[in-house]
């Protein structure tokens, strides 16, 4: 236990570890937060999508030969949420074609690009780390990490201001728009959070595993409360939780860190499924 | 100024009219209950109503005080609701968004408003419960306490029995017709059930084949005629 420890302590001396764990604490504070809309909007495939097309917005990115690539993915993948939520709503090609489009195309060109124009010799390598994560986010710079502090700081707020305004529209978007309340830039709102977090959260676990981070926690927490407040902050908290462990656990067992993350959270929702089908478990 | 005008108004989808030039007006006070059968359009009307869609033609007006925004709606459930976790107070309260307007939370006026109306509808011992964990009636109680939270003035009730058993469906009429009568809030009902219309309404506007809208007793005298004279007023 002790040589754990002091390997643990070891390693909390490169700034490297400190940078990975702070970031991969605000995404999976952030992650977690609109999971418990996403799901119940049935918007989590919105998310799916958008993850491929932030990989194919760095592959780009990367041939461009940029620096700092997460503005230009930022903005590609916002585009596309907004760009997803209009023609969901009235288009020839309705939502879930449209979503399946996007994301399996832009997967395509990502790919076809990185390979035309890599200069890498590992594309597979370049690949596999942008899809699974792999150690990317042990090489995060200190600008990055400063971008993902401040959006993820912005997400919480703005989540923390509109919560009320989220509910409402979530819990029944007809009665918010009959009460005057503008729904659809509500919807819009979300989809643009959704993105930004989606484009931070590549940096953790990669683009192919995101929807894990932010549909896992929800589901959890929606096993065990039975109110929105309550099950939005324990989503918080189990996502902060799992990710921290996971971070851990692949650091000290060299496991890669996506996969690892993801796996402790199914794991966490596999024991709130067993506590919430107690009868009278926890309640409020 | 009746507190609901419809002048002229066209409803329908896609340039295909299924309501046309459809002219009613609610007063205050009023206890109007729309009839017809399902695919007439009664849905329609009250999107239209409450602004969430817009008409083919005509146009929808309100007056006597009352804004397009302040009509307390109670939809029929939807199925994200099945397994939405979210407490009874928490659902009532979010009746209270249109009148906050722009401003993040709620204050103490909007929570003393909840709690009334929770009382009201007499659910206070739920407060605290889950509301996809009550019988029907209760969630019914429950929306239905969130629309008075977003309104003094006029309900907009969609099928507000459907699904509910013969005496909880007794106990709901009775309900909104104690909000009708005692403090005075125009209803507007829509319902496939006419008898219960003719029982509770003061007006009624039947929708589908022959158009027809009037008081309760110029409905039953046209009925016995065959809506041959009836018609719009």
């Amino acid at each position: 236990m002790d040589a754990l420890w002091e390997k643990l302590f070891l390693y909390f001396q490169y700034p490297f570890v400190r940078y990975a764990l702070i970031v991969g604490v605000l995404i999976a504070l952030c992650s977690s937060l609109l999971g418990v809309t996403l799901v119940l909007k049935r918007f989590s495939f919105i998310g799916d999508g958008l993850s491929h097309v932030a990989f194919g917005a760095l592959a780009v990115a990367t041939i461009l030969d940029m620096s700092n690539e997460m503005p230009l993915v930022l903005v590609i993948t916002v585009a596309c949420a907004v760009l997803l939520l209009r023609t969901g709503q009235n288009a020839k090609i309705k939502g879930d074609a449209a979503i399946a489009m996007i994301s399996v195309g832009s997967l395509a060109i990502g790919y076809l690009l990185m390979n035309l124009f890599s200069k890498s010799a590992n594309i597979s390598g370049d690949v596999c780390s942008t899809l699974f994560g792999s150690t990317s986010i042990l090489t995060l710079t200190l600008p990055v990490v400063w971008l993902c502090i401040i959006l993820s700081v912005i997400v919480v707020a703005v989540f923390i201001l509109f919560y009320n305004k989220i509910f409402a529209v979530t819990f029944d978007e007809d009665f918010a728009r009959a009460a005057g309340t503008k729904a659809n830039g509500y919807n819009l709102l979300i989809a643009v959070i959704i993105a930004v977090i989606i484009v931070l959260a590549m940096n953790l676990v990669g683009s192919l595993l995101i929807s894990a981070l932010v549909i896992f926690p929800a589901l959890s927490a929606m096993r065990l409360f039975k109110s929105f407040r309550s099950v939005t902050i324990c989503s918080a908290v189990l996502s902060v939780a799992c990710s921290l462990l996971g971070m851990v656990v692949s650091i000290v067992g060299g496991t890669p860190v996506g996969s690892t993350i993801v796996a402790v959270d199914i794991v966490v929702f596999a024991l709130c499924y067993l506590i919430g089908m107690i009868p009278g478990g926890v309640r409020s | 100024m009746a507190q609901l005008i419809c002048e002229d108004l066209s409803l329908g989808y896609e340039g295909k009219a299924i309501l046309k030039d459809l002219n009613f007006q609610v007063e205050a006070g009023d206890y109007l209950c729309v009839v017809g059968e399902n695919g007439s359009g009664k849905s329609t009307l009250m999107k239209t109503i409450l602004g969430l869609r817009a008409p083919l033609g005509g146009r929808v007006l309100t007056g006597d005080g009352l804004k397009r925004t302040e009509i307390g709606y109670l939809p029929q459930q939807t199925a994200i609701q099945r397994d939405f976790p979210a407490s009874v107070w928490e659902v009532v309260l979010s009746g209270c968004q249109g009148r906050r307007g722009l401003r993040p939370f709620y204050g103490r006026a909007e929570k003393a408003l909840a709690a009334e109306n929770i009382a009201k509808m007499g659910l206070t011992p739920l407060t605290k419960r889950c509301f996809r964990e009550l019988a029907g009636g209760q969630q019914q109680r429950v929306l239905l306490a969130r629309a008075l939270c977003a309104t003094g003035k006029m309900l907009l009730l969609d099928e507000p029995v459907s699904g509910l058993d013969p005496q909880v469906t007794g106990e709901m009429y009775d309900l909104i017709a104690r909000l009708n009568g005692e403090d005075g809030i125009t209803v507007i009902m829509i319902s496939h059930d006419i008898d219960a219309a003719l029982r509770y309404g003061s007006h009624i506007l039947r929708v589908g084949g022959a158009v027809f809208f009037g008081t309760k007793e110029e409905y039953l005298t046209a009925a016995a005629s065959g809506f041959g004279k009836g018609g719009d007023r």
